[in-house]
């Protein structure tokens, strides 16, 4: 890969790493189900908890399907470079080549693909049965759709920097949780106007722009991160 | 191994951030930081006393808030301390990441604690307050709600730095996501503020009218100076503790060392 730094090695390495990941994703298909079941069963337990009534779940169902989300985009974070950590790959990995900020970008691709995008895919049977008015839906999405990647990268970041800590996984939502209040805020408000009859619109641009700010900085944050976790 | 770094990281000279060096000397630290305590002690207790003694005692009522008014003496210098403690967790992150420097992770190190320890002394305060103002011991008020995000970041920093079993990791991941904090904040800030008008666009706000009579803003700075002291002097001495303890921790394990 060193032979031609700026041509196709890059985006082959990039590529290598992304299907590396998507394929250990599928064969620990468990792991991978977990962030989504645990998705769909916080989200039923809120009806127990509040009661059926639907105007009650169609107003607080925005903010659930959100919470939820942030949660569940968290369970996998903790084993996304642990496992490469103790085993000595990610050494290798950082020793191939690649950019250190692209082999960030790449794992937080992959864990938008195995976990972000089923999350934005589910929270759709899960609005309706919260009783979200179908107005509201596309507004839901198009804050999911941003939203979750940049859960990904500011997850990504937080898993590197936590990345040899103990009790790193009880630690993870400690650091990820406060910065991510900005998705949580603009993503529910924009279902929310919608529903109270505003526009989303202001709130989906804020998200993006938010989501073009966190493009370039979380992995240089995040590859700042590995390069100390790895010495 | 964690200690011996910070007892023989002599000042290389010639190089970029020399002057900066010229402090990493933990030796040369000890010595200064020895000779400005006592006075640092001494004008923290001075300031905070007077801006207190007069702000509680004899500045007069608020109009309309009465004798309640007087938290704010209390409140409003532990909420700027709180930022500004953070701004200076910045630069120490910066400086860290940059120079290598030492120095400014211990200081890191010690000032998350004592920022944490401001800004819940403003969440408290600004509770008090809020009982007699707005009737309610919380309000989802956009400064409340900053603040106690802000408190969690200091948290996230304090328990970060701690989990590692070396050392220098801890602090190297701690300046890591203090400056992806510090890059945050203001969006966080922002967003809370959005968020805020959004919801309850009737917010009484707790200084409406930011003019303060002069004989209410003089205790207010007073205050706000002792309280900037009272940090300093507290960083200060837990970073010199911090050397020493690093120091006697080196000689116990060369002594260890010497008698196996």
């Amino acid at each position: 890969m060193q032979d031609d730094p700026e041509g196709p090695g890059l985006r082959r390495g990039f590529l290598a790493l992304l299907m590396r990941e998507l394929r250990l994703s599928v064969r620990h298909g468990g792991d991978t189900l977990a962030a989504l079941l645990f998705f769909v069963l916080v989200i039923a337990l809120f009806p127990l908890a509040i009661g059926p009534e639907p105007k009650m779940l169609a107003r607080i169902a925005p903010g659930i399907i959100w919470v939820a989300a942030l949660l569940a985009a968290l369970l996998p974070l903790d084993r996304l470079f642990g496992a490469d950590f103790e085993d000595g790959s990610l050494d290798h990995l950082l020793l191939s080549g690649l950019p250190v900020s692209l082999l960030v970008a790449a794992k937080a691709l992959a864990h938008w693909l195995v976990t972000g995008l089923p999350l934005c895919l589910a929270a759709v049977p899960l609005a309706v049965m919260l009783r979200l008015p179908d107005a509201a839906l596309p507004a839901l999405l198009g804050g999911l759709l941003p939203g979750t990647v940049l859960l990904s990268l500011l997850g990504t970041t937080g898993a590197a920097i936590v990345l040899g800590a103990r009790r790193a996984a009880a630690l993870l939502p400690l650091i990820v949780l406060p910065l991510a209040t900005p998705v949580l805020i603009f993503g529910a408000a924009a279902a929310d106007a919608v529903t109270t009859g505003g526009s989303a619109r202001p709130h989906l641009l804020l998200l993006s722009a938010l989501l073009a700010a966190a493009l370039p900085l979380c992995p240089v944050a995040a590859s700042a991160a590995l390069r100390q976790a790895a010495g | 191994m964690d200690g011996s770094h910070i007892l023989t990281n002599a000042p290389r000279p010639g190089r970029p951030g020399r002057s900066l060096h010229r402090f990493a000397n933990p030796g040369r630290f000890l010595r200064l930081a020895a000779r400005v305590q006592p006075w640092l002690n001494a004008l923290a207790l001075i300031l905070t006393a007077t801006g207190l003694i007069w702000g509680l005692f004899f500045a007069p009522a608020d109009w309309q808030q009465g004798d309640a008014v007087r938290i704010m003496y209390i409140h409003v210098p532990a909420a700027w301390l709180a930022s500004a403690g953070y701004a200076g967790l910045a630069a120490c992150a910066l400086v860290s990441l940059i120079w290598r420097h030492p120095l400014a992770d211990l200081a890191a190190m010690e000032i998350s604690p004592v920022g944490a320890g401001f800004t819940a002394l403003c969440l408290a305060t600004g509770s008090l307050w809020g009982k007699p103002m707005w009737g309610a011991w919380w309000v989802w008020d956009a400064r409340l709600t900053s603040v106690l995000v802000l408190f969690f970041l200091y948290l996230g920093h304090i328990v970060l730095v701690r989990a590692f079993d070396d050392p220098v990791r801890g602090q190297r991941a701690g300046a890591i996501l203090v400056l992806v904090g510090a890059i945050d904040l203001p969006i966080i800030k922002f967003s809370v503020v959005w968020w805020n008008t959004l919801h309850q666009p009737d917010t009484i706000t707790l200084l409406g009218a930011p003019s303060l009579y002069i004989t209410m803003l003089w205790p207010l700075l007073i205050a706000a100076l002792g309280y900037s002291a009272t940090f300093a002097a507290i960083v200060l001495a837990r970073t010199r503790a911090a050397v020493m303890e690093r120091r006697i921790r080196a000689l116990l394990a060369a002594r260890a060392e010497a008698l196996s």
